[in-house]
């Protein structure tokens, strides 16, 4: 007899169980799409709002809010905007991107960062729902994925394009590389510059390699690459490695010319920093906070009010990321009681079209090819006097 | 009424374990094939399905065993890269459940080599050392994946420890690109899968408990000294227990690489091996429905959260111990047992209370 009950109670947990989870997402969708207005178009981003990368997914989060209250300031068509958090990794990332489509998203910003990003993009891919992701910029993000587009440059882009540009404008006789191999980003780009170096004729003198565990001590490193001589020293890292390296460099009297992709952006703003050891570092990037146009100096003062902080150009690419698919929207016709799939179909038509041409504050007249990837100019920058000046 | 009493502690566990599964499958299947489940949920299971192996794995190195194993997610890497690699290197034309298998296989294969690998040293050791000489081999085998490259072509597989260039690939794919990860995985794990390879693992630990070599298990857990004075082989019965928690927890991992478009090695860091001992300690060790149980509800609870946007993995924190200190406080366990009794009284006349059997 008890073993009757215990299996019959086990049974009825479990069912119970059960229904719960299924009841309360069943439950969440409907009401959901009851309570919204028909008109509204919902936009789901993915990023890490916690972690050791949330800087960047709070900075899209808020560029992409700014542009948000611009566009349904405009009152013509009506978003909104829900951004989850996916702590950089992949597996959330998809988890997030679940559960947006449950709230009834019906475009996607992408995710963030790039791991995440390729993961979330094969979802995103197959559900034929469009994204356009803010900064994840590793070929794999759009390769054979015709719903998935691109605001930042990809990482081969960056690379090709650092070495192009330190040739041309004779940067260094001896160049020397510090990149993290545990990073797909940073690592992208090393490949690619290294592959363009070569086409290009320049000497690369000695190449140092960092993890993320790693990334506290660079003095080995820095003392090799002052050993080889080199008097032009690359970093395709993000900024917070690249400040302990500056740091360092400037212990040791060791004062080459620092040359940096856009994720060396931020570090400016960066909390105990001394900002004059920046000085004269050089970097490829699409958008700065001191630009004089108009858009720029608007967005940079509406961020400031609202954040109380400059704008770095993982903000500028949410705020883009938003403009774009308004635009997009705009010009496609489409309408909040559309489905995913069919708003997927027109956007990948609309951006694709040879006429669809995005001026933003991250470069003027963007345009996208077939795979994904955009098409804008990089503008090298220096820091002088703790500010970045065009080059 | 006696004959039922007398069902032993295995068959109830038994009992349980596979109910709670199979249960659990037979709701949820048919609502999943009819779209009756919410996107949410439906892209959880497959993971939760993974962590479940994985934690049943877990639990026999550190319930059974007795050893703290802090590398674990180490193994399942090994696996989900094996098996991804298996997948892409199959033909096209196969139906996706012969890939699923053989990945799965291959997983369990190569995770349980490296097993042995590892245990051979690791086993010597106990207690504290043990547990800091796995963590360091889950290190390892993090760090030596990230900066592996295997291609595959014509001519077959292609490695290199050096760069995707370095593989001189002639019209192949790259499968592992370094740090990049596994990119453009087929993603071929199905709920299903997940379900029979729980049972697999199910079948595999308690049957294993409560053989010969289980009971010489838990006898060194007990009392290393008197088991070794009854003749017990030690390192036998450890290295065997150790393999095959390896070899459960690569399978696992290939299970759960194949549900991810993309994955890479600094996933499985030390933060997914401490997650899964967090699962085996709140299902309780040596508790292996406690341990299913603990891992549904700790895995989901994150994206249960998800509401309190910035408050989330706060609150996570403060559950987890709120939950870890109603189990484990001796007062806690003196009302629940309580509870359990008045149940008990109600079920029995003479009510002996051997309430922690239940």
């Amino acid at each position: 007899m008890k073993k009757f009950t215990k299996i019959a109670s086990l049974a009825l947990t479990a069912v119970m169980a059960a229904t719960c989870l299924a009841g309360c997402g069943a439950g969440s969708s409907t009401s959901g799409s009851a309570s919204e207005d028909k008109k509204v178009i919902k936009i789901g981003g993915i990023g890490p709002l916690t972690g050791a990368a949330a800087i960047y997914g709070q900075a899209v989060k808020n560029g992409a809010e700014i542009a948000l209250d611009e566009v349904n300031a405009k009152g013509d068509l009506k978003f909104e905007l829900k951004f989850e958090d996916d702590e950089n990794d992949a597996e959330k990332a998809v988890n997030a991107y679940n559960n947006l489509k449950d709230w009834g998203m019906q475009v996607s910003m992408g995710t963030v960062t790039t791991q995440p990003c390729i993961a979330v993009s094969a979802e995103s891919n197959s559900d034929g729902m469009f994204a356009l992701t803010p900064s994840a910029s590793a070929p794999d993000v759009v390769k054979d994925k015709d719903f998935m587009f691109q605001m930042c440059f990809s990482d081969p882009n960056q690379g090709v394009a650092s070495a192009k540009y330190i040739k041309e404008q004779n940067l260094g006789e001896k160049i020397a590389i510090i990149y993290n191999n545990s990073d797909v980003y940073s690592t992208g780009i090393y490949q690619k510059f290294t592959s363009e170096a070569q086409n290009q004729g320049l000497n690369v003198v000695c190449v140092k390699t960092f993890t993320d565990d790693s990334a506290n001590d660079f003095t080995s490193q820095l003392n090799e690459i002052k050993a080889a001589g080199a008097d032009l020293v690359y970093l395709p890292i993000y900024y917070t490695p690249a400040s302990l390296i500056l740091t360092q460099a400037k212990k040791m009297q060791y004062e080459p010319k620092f040359f940096g992709v856009d994720g060396m952006d931020g570090i400016l703003t960066l909390e105990g920093f001394d900002k004059s050891l920046a000085e004269g570092v050089m970097l490829l990037t699409p958008f700065t906070a001191d630009a004089q146009d108009e858009a720029t100096k608007s967005f940079v003062k509406k961020y400031n009010e609202k954040y109380k902080e400059t704008p770095n150009q993982f903000a500028a690419d949410g705020y883009d990321v938003v403009n774009a698919i308004y635009e997009a929207c705009k010009k496609a016709g489409i309408t909040g009681d559309m489905t995913s799939e069919e708003i997927g179909k027109k956007l990948v038509d609309t951006f694709t079209s040879a006429d669809f041409k995005i001026d933003g504050i991250t470069g003027t007249g963007m345009t996208w090819s077939k795979d994904g990837e955009v098409s804008k100019e990089p503008k090298g920058m220096v820091i002088k006097n703790g500010a970045y000046v065009g080059m | 009424m006696n004959k039922t009493r007398k069902l032993s502690k295995f068959t109830l566990t038994n009992i349980k374990c596979y109910g709670m599964i199979i249960v659990a499958f037979a709701v949820l299947y048919p609502m999943l094939k009819m779209n009756m489940i919410s996107n949410k949920i439906s892209g959880l299971l497959i993971p939760i399905c993974a962590y479940i192996v994985m934690a049943i794995s877990l639990n026999l190195t550190v319930g059974f065993l007795g050893e703290l194993s802090l590398g674990h997610a180490g193994f399942m890497s090994v696996g989900a890269f094996s098996g991804v690699i298996t997948v892409a290197c199959m033909q096209s034309g196969l139906p996706a459940p012969v890939k699923l298998l053989a990945a799965i296989i291959i997983g369990g294969i190569m995770a349980g080599i490296l097993g042995l690998i590892i245990g051979i040293p690791v086993i010597r050791l106990k207690g504290d050392y043990l547990a800091i000489v796995t963590l360091a081999f889950g290190e390892i085998i993090k760090n030596i994946i990230n900066c592996l490259y295997i291609g595959v072509d014509g001519s077959g597989l292609h490695f290199s420890m050096k760069s995707a260039e370095a593989l001189n690939l002639s019209d192949g794919k790259i499968i592992l690109n370094g740090p990049q990860g596994a990119v453009g995985v087929s993603k071929i794990a199905t709920f299903f899968a997940g379900v029979l390879l729980i049972l697999f693992a199910l079948f595999v630990v308690l049957n294993l408990v409560n053989s010969k070599t289980g009971r010489a298990v838990t006898a060194i857990r007990d009392n290393r000294i008197a088991a070794e004075s009854v003749g017990i082989n030690i390192t036998k019965y450890k290295l065997t227990a150790f393999i095959i928690s390896a070899v459960i927890a690569g399978m696992a991992g290939a299970l759960y690489g194949l549900n991810f478009s993309t994955i890479a090695a600094k996933k499985f860091d030390f933060n997914t091996s401490i997650l899964i001992l967090v699962f085996v300690v709140l299902g309780g060790m040596g508790n292996i429905p406690g341990t299913i149980i603990a891992t549904t509800l700790l895995y989901m609870l994150p994206e249960m959260l998800r509401q309190f946007s910035d408050y989330r993995m706060l609150i996570y924190a403060i559950v987890l111990i709120l939950v870890m200190l109603a189990t484990n406080s001796p007062r806690a366990k003196v009302f629940a047992n309580k509870i359990v009794g008045i149940f008990k009284k109600n079920n029995e006349t003479d009510g002996e209370g051997d309430v922690s059997n239940g």
